[in-house]
């Protein structure tokens, strides 16, 4: 019962944030410094750690190809599928539900148990749209970022196979060219845009709604983050089997 | 004149307001008191309709708030200014940025009639050389200021204070009180005060409103507040030592 009812508040407090827009103006400065605060100080970790999860994947496919008819190149193959499909997209918006959701929660839940809200609503200013439109708005370039962890994954592997000497450059570049399937990357964008939308709207939800104090706002940025997770975790398991099965 | 007739809020169980009526006139500084407790907080907040009640009205010089559409509301809020407990000040913003944002929000003013407006109430509220400073950088009566500023900026119609001088030193708590009175006078708005403290009671209580459990156990001005025999309003308003002094030569002067 608890659960349905904090899917009803959260649909329509999802409502509620296109409605009674903020002035253009103002709202267009809280888009770029949402796009700042979740995106680009974002890119530092998604690089760091793409470049890692490609290299690891590289060396762990590569010690386990012991088999002399399978072809070196799924050294390269190997990578390209899991960071594309789902190490970019998936773990990425993991690591980022940890990241910029606290983030989105913590800031929001602050401005409420500080009345900072109640202030904006008194004023006659639709709080939701001020506070979670500019968010929702930032993170429809999420998609960028996770283009960058593709490549980054990528990359990683390359250097990992290549530097280490599991494989050379031009096998693991065929590999990486082995029957691709430029839809996975579409399929891969699809389900980044709807995690996006979950990374921006379930913490603001959680930020939103807090009762309490300063304690009671880490608490909220704990369950705001498992809440995520497990939305974007169920998400890609219904996108995958919508859009690949 | 703000007109609250027949208000009931419960949470769940619990009845938290029991039926308040009362009214708040223009131009003068109305005081709702009550322990800790009695539903201060949760009636201002249903005259600022951030809590629906379940029960009762309120009507805003003859605007019924409930029937109002959400944009009738969000409207009348504009014409309404509060200044919360804790100031609630934008962190991200400077104080100018703070007083002007209403003024950003719901103008079209250019910015340099806006920053001459931001100027005007900052000088009124007697806050000079801190426009460019961040709230974390301000004294609580400082920030009280900024924040009355901020609620006065957009001329509202009506001013409500959530004990604007809790946490504040004597002398800053008068000089606040002295401010929001004087502000009522001189634009002629209805303001509504919740406070426990007795000091501003007897400084500004034009009309007192006394709530107990939910209930409004008494009204009257400052001067009644002496010679009611309301059991609950007496044990309230003299609990303190100094208060008991007060009102002995208060009767031993009457007698």
């Amino acid at each position: 019962m608890t659960y349905l009812s904090a899917i009803g508040s959260y649909s329509i407090m999802v409502k509620e944030v296109f409605k009674k827009p903020t002035k253009w103006p103002i709202m267009k400065s809280l888009i770029l410094k949402e796009i700042d605060e979740l995106i680009f100080n974002s890119l530092g970790i998604i690089v760091f750690i793409s470049l890692f999860i490609g290299g690891v994947v590289t060396i762990q496919t590569a010690l386990n190809l012991e088999n002399p008819l399978i072809p070196v190149s799924l050294i390269g193959f190997a990578p390209r599928q899991s960071v594309i499909l789902e190490f970019a997209p998936t773990f990425t918006s993991i690591i980022m539900a940890g990241k910029v959701g606290s983030y989105i929660t913590s800031s929001i839940g602050t401005m409420r148990v500080t009345e900072q809200i109640d202030a904006l609503e008194v004023m006659g200013v639709n709080s939701l749209n001020y506070l979670v439109f500019p968010k929702i708005i930032a993170m429809l370039l999420y998609p960028f970022a996770v283009a960058i962890a593709m490549y980054m994954g990528i990359l990683g592997g390359w250097m990992a196979g290549v530097w280490g000497n599991f494989t050379s450059s031009a096998d693991f570049i065929e590999g990486l060219q082995l029957d691709f399937d430029p839809y996975h990357i579409t399929y891969s964008f699809i389900k980044t845009l709807v995690f996006a939308f979950v990374i921006a709207t379930v913490p603001s939800y959680h930020g939103y709604f807090m009762k309490g104090g300063a304690l009671d706002v880490g608490k909220a940025s704990t369950t705001s983050f498992v809440w995520t997770s497990v939305v974007i975790i169920i998400l890609n398991f219904i996108l995958t089997q919508l859009l690949l099965g | 004149m703000i007109t609250v007739t027949n208000l009931h809020k419960w949470f769940g169980e619990d009845h938290i307001l029991k039926g308040i009526s009362t009214t708040f006139e223009k131009g003068k500084t109305s005081l709702v008191i009550g322990q800790s407790g009695s539903g201060k907080t949760v009636f201002m907040k249903c005259l600022l309709g951030l809590i629906t009640p379940e029960e009762g009205t309120i009507d805003y010089d003859g605007k019924i708030y409930s029937e109002l559409s959400s944009d009738q509301k969000r409207n009348l809020r504009q014409e309404m200014g509060m200044v919360f407990q804790g100031s609630a000040l934008f962190d991200s913003m400077t104080v100018e940025g703070n007083v002007m944002f209403p003024l950003n929000m719901f103008t079209q003013q250019s910015n340099s009639e806006k920053e001459d407006r931001v100027n005007f109430v900052l000088n009124r509220v007697n806050l000079i050389d801190a426009n460019h400073k961040y709230p974390a950088e301000l004294s609580g009566g400082m920030q009280k200021r900024v924040a009355i500023a901020r609620a006065i900026v957009m001329n509202p119609k009506y001013l409500f204070c959530d004990e604007p001088n809790s946490g504040l030193d004597p002398n800053t708590a008068i000089i606040i009180d002295n401010l929001i009175q004087e502000i009522t006078q001189e634009y002629d708005i209805i303001t509504v005060i919740n406070s426990h403290d007795m000091n501003s009671v007897m400084e500004i209580g034009e009309k007192i409103v006394f709530l107990q459990n939910g209930s409004k156990a008494w009204e009257g001005t400052k001067e009644d507040i002496f010679k009611t025999d309301n059991e609950a309003v007496t044990r309230f308003v003299y609990s303190s030592e100094l208060f008991k002094k007060v009102r002995q030569m208060y009767v031993e002067e009457r007698t």
